[in-house]
């Protein structure tokens, strides 16, 4: 009986330590995905979930005319390099982070306001493990004052 | 003694096994939607990726309160200390709701305030969102450690607007990651009313006709489709139970749906533009917003009613 008290103890104990029980994504969003918006501001939103590779999320903004932004994509390192496009109203792809080397960035104004999607994709990987991995993405913006 | 002690490393390993592997598959399925749910007309079906059998996360992003309180500015508008909601209120606010949406508008009053370098008021309604945060049990958003640095940064307006987001987002996502997503909707829903509070009131009776704060405002008909599918999600929770505070506040902003409905916001197609000097592209494309006077009056007296209803 004090063997099996004591191992509840200690998962009570790890639940209570472990990041992944009590924290999820957002020191990984405020930690390391914010950094990327430097010298944006960001703008306060959290936008992060934990995704497995395969998996695809969809975000919907309007962004405003006069407006400097920076979308900032970000996965933790179990995953590949994520992928985004931003597509507008139209379903025309205005940014594909395939075409540019899989940056985590992309910086744009706007001439008029517009609601805008971002589609995100979790790679699969190539490696030989056998289940597919998960991990935190983050997507985060940024502006600048005027 | 043997069986006992099997028992035993049976019980360690299995709960090992969840506390490390559950979290990472949870993945938010219980909130994924399959493709299919988007928002109206406009942004439909798209196959990208041509996986239509992946779950798909849907995010809907509102403008924060900062973001709200830089778009105002941005437009020409003044400042009027006169417009926030007085910090005095701080007392009335007991109801997980009205706690919710008043510190999304302190929040917007203090991102305003902050904005036009008014120093000592970004305290005060630093003060008043962290008293809301408390209120609904958000631990550490905003603590003594965050109103020492906002006094120690006084004159860095930089510093004071990261601090600001910083707060927003630990709040955000402490709601979020503790299975509250509702009551972080209703502190989007009510720092986003509070700042088209503000503008509307800024504008006045003026003349509506080129008035850049008049555009901004009108153009808030996008955001509020998000507000509509942000609170349609929201509506019930996992266990598919109704949440009262999300049925009232849809019911609440029905006749600002019907005000944002006389209004016209028509957008071209995009064209991309990149500078390769610069790296920052330009999207080149075109609104036509169609507002009558009669129209702007209806909408600032709904919203001012809206907002008179969630401060009192």
């Amino acid at each position: 009986m004090k063997r099996i008290l004591q191992v509840l103890f200690i998962i009570i104990f790890i639940a209570s330590v472990n990041p992944f029980v009590s924290a999820q994504c957002k020191g990984f969003a405020k930690k390391i995905c914010k950094l990327e918006l430097i010298p944006f501001i960001h703008d306060g939103n959290y936008h992060a979930a934990i995704l497995t590779e395969g998996e695809e999320a969809e975000l919907y903004k309007t962004f405003y005319s006069g407006q400097d932004y920076r979308i900032a994509v970000c996965g933790s390192d179990a995953l590949g390099a994520i992928e985004f496009q931003v597509i507008d109203g139209y379903k025309n792809v205005l940014f594909d982070n395939r075409e540019h080397n899989n940056v985590r960035l992309w910086d744009f104004k706007l001439e008029s306001s517009q609601q805008l999607k971002i589609n995100i994709k979790v790679p699969v990987s190539t490696g030989e493990s056998e289940y597919p991995a998960s991990g935190c993405v983050a997507i985060m913006f940024g502006f600048k004052e005027k | 003694m043997q069986h006992r002690k099997y028992l035993i490393r049976l019980i360690t390993i299995f709960s090992v096994f969840c506390l490390l592997v559950l979290p990472c598959c949870k993945s938010d399925k219980s909130r994924e939607k399959k493709k299919g749910v988007d928002l109206e007309d406009f942004l439909s079906e798209d196959e990208i990726f041509d996986d239509i059998d992946k779950a798909k996360k849907i995010f809907y992003s509102l403008p924060s309160p900062l973001e709200t309180a830089m778009l105002i500015k941005s437009a020409g508008a003044e400042y009027d200390e006169q417009l926030l909601n007085s910090l005095e209120n701080t007392r009335n606010y007991t109801s997980n709701k009205s706690l919710a949406l008043n510190l999304g508008i302190y929040t917007t009053d203090l991102s305003f305030a902050s904005l036009f370098d008014q120093t000592q008021t970004s305290i005060k309604y630093m003060e008043a969102a962290r008293t809301m945060a408390e209120g609904l049990d958000i631990t550490d958003a905003i603590d003594d450690e965050t109103i020492r640095r906002l006094n120690d940064n006084l004159n860095n307006r930089d510093v004071i607007m990261d601090i600001i987001s910083e707060t927003f987002l630990n709040s955000s996502s402490y709601l979020k990651e503790n299975d509250r997503p509702a009551v972080a909707t209703v502190v989007l829903v009510g720092g986003w009313i509070e700042g088209l509070y503000i503008a509307t009131q800024l504008v006045g009776d003026d003349n509506i006709k080129g008035n850049k704060l008049v555009d901004r405002i009108a153009e808030q008909k996008l955001s509020f489709r998000i507000v509509q599918r942000m609170l349609a999600d929201n509506l019930k929770d996992q266990s598919g139970k109704e949440n009262k505070d999300i049925v009232e506040l849809t019911a609440e902003l029905e006749p600002l749906k019907e005000a944002f409905d006389r209004i016209k916001v028509e957008t071209s197609e995009i064209k991309v533009e990149p500078d390769e000097e610069s790296k920052v592209a330009t999207l080149k494309s075109q609104t036509k917003i169609t507002i009558t006077p009669e129209v702007f009056k209806e909408l600032r007296v709904t919203v001012s009613n809206l907002r008179s209803n969630f401060v009192q």
